[in-house]
């Protein structure tokens, strides 16, 4: 009964370009997303995710062309998201070959949202993704109490929310999945938030996916042997090609992780 | 090019199933319910609930029966193998009762629905699981299992709770309760084991 970890590779996609930044700014060029998402599924992704980062409105269609394009090359689970805030922007995704959609801002300012689309496809077809941040609780009697804070609007937005009151919430209104980012580390490849990543953990029933952080295969050991992750997701270090799927995945197997080699 | 017909019957997304069976090597097309009649090969794929989709499927019941019975290879996936069962414990309807039997829920010692990479470890003689491939790694999603009356149908199990029916062989009748078009190369090479089938019996 056990599941295989999953290793997750991320594309963050601007107006059809896949980039890449350092906690949440300073974006570069990572590629072309269809070349990517076919290069990931050949070394052995698990799943593949696409959020979508494009500010402006606009591009919507854009968007459901380049995610067809990215699904008719895979043979692996799809998780596609970015600016999703109705049952009906999930349904375009899922008919465009995603097998799954994430929701972030949209699902802070209207939590109900995980009920409808969750009613609509079912939970598995429904990741909450949520970004954090910690930071002084400032509302605590307790001195230099630290909690991690949910932000929207790709990181710009503090809401106030306690990321693991969130997750909770989330898997009750219907998520099947959390994907959790930590801002703090995202893009420094000093390694996962394990602290974090073990408390939503712990506090969730459903699947973990832990984000930010990844620098080396040691990375993802220990986010699965301590933060309890059922799943790594990374980007930069599989875009500039420093540790390819395949050798993280060798890497952990030896270490007598189960992942599917 | 070996014709392989989806059916389409409001239940999921095609779109993987289509790609896969393409890359597989089959000329692929959907039909309808309504214009489902003869064919080399059909594939029911399927996700959702059993009694909704034994609705949308009832008027093509007879005709898929007689399909199964001409000897046309056909190949269910996840809900498309739960609906060849008699009956489900998720609705009260009869089901194609292809495969003598009933679907369960899966017990809730376990996280349902069991959603991601398992194994598949064989169990007898396959045709859709070569021996290179027993113990490989496929993906899944779903709350229900087939259990079947004669487990000699059975080629594939894997352990979730309990162990369970993943890939079903009887006739020219074949069924995952994975989903070989999202399970990588594994996937892959079983849909080209299937594409073949579908080959010989046009053949």
């Amino acid at each position: 009964m056990t599941l295989a970890k999953r290793i997750i590779p991320c594309l963050d996609v601007d107006q059809g370009r896949v980039v890449k930044g350092i906690n949440f700014v300073d974006l570069q060029y990572a590629g072309d997303p269809v070349e990517l998402g076919l290069r990931y599924s050949r070394e052995g992704a698990d799943e593949l995710v696409y959020l979508d980062i494009t500010a402006s409105s606009d591009y919507r269609d854009t968007i459901l062309e380049t995610v067809s394009k990215v699904a008719s090359h895979l043979d692996i689970p799809f998780t596609v998201g970015g600016g999703v805030r109705t049952v009906e922007d999930a349904r375009s995704l899922l008919q465009a070959g995603a097998d799954k959609v994430t929701i972030n801002t949209a699902a802070v300012e209207r939590p109900v949202l995980i009920q409808e689309i969750s009613q609509a496809f079912g939970s598995q077809c429904v990741v909450l993704a949520i970004d954090a941040k910690k930071r002084l609780n400032a509302r605590s009697e307790k001195e230099n109490s630290i909690f991690a804070e949910v932000y929207t609007h790709g990181g710009r937005t503090p809401t106030g929310l306690d990321a693991l009151d969130w997750a909770k919430q989330g898997e009750i209104l219907g998520a099947g999945e959390i994907l959790l980012t930590s801002m703090d580390c995202d893009g420094t490849k000093n390694g996962f938030d394990i602290d974090l990543t073990c408390q939503v953990s712990s506090t969730v029933r459903v699947p973990v996916i832990a984000s930010g952080g990844a620098g080396s295969p040691a990375d993802f050991l220990e986010v699965f042997d301590y933060g309890l992750a059922d799943a790594a997701l990374a980007a930069s270090v599989f875009h500039y090609n420093q540790y390819p799927i395949s050798s993280v995945k060798q890497f952990l197997f030896h270490k007598g992780v189960e992942v599917r080699v | 090019m070996t014709q392989v017909s989806i059916l389409n019957y409001q239940a999921g997304n095609l779109y993987s199933i289509r790609n896969a069976l393409r890359r597989a090597g089959a000329s692929v097309e959907v039909v309808s319910v309504e214009d489902l009649f003869e064919c080399d090969a059909l594939v029911i794929p399927g996700v959702g609930h059993f009694g909704a989709a034994i609705k949308n499927i009832r008027p093509a019941m007879d005709r898929i029966r007689g399909l199964i019975d001409s000897g046309v290879p056909v190949l269910g996936i996840c809900l498309g193998l739960q609906i060849l069962f008699s009956s489900s414990e998720e609705g009260p309807s009869t089901g194609l009762d292809c495969i003598s039997g009933r679907v369960v829920r899966l017990p809730e010692s376990v996280k349902i629905p069991h959603i991601g990479w398992n194994r598949v470890k064989r169990k007898r003689e396959s045709v859709l699981l070569d021996e290179s491939d027993d113990n490989s790694w496929f993906y899944f999603v779903h709350s229900f299992v087939g259990n079947p009356t004669d487990i000699s149908v059975v080629t594939g199990e894997t352990q979730y709770g309990i162990l369970f029916p993943s890939i079903v062989e009887t006739g020219s009748l074949y069924a995952t309760q994975f989903h070989p078009e999202k399970s990588g190369p594994a996937g892959f090479r079983l849909l080209k084991r299937f594409v073949r089938v579908a080959k010989e019996a046009g053949a």
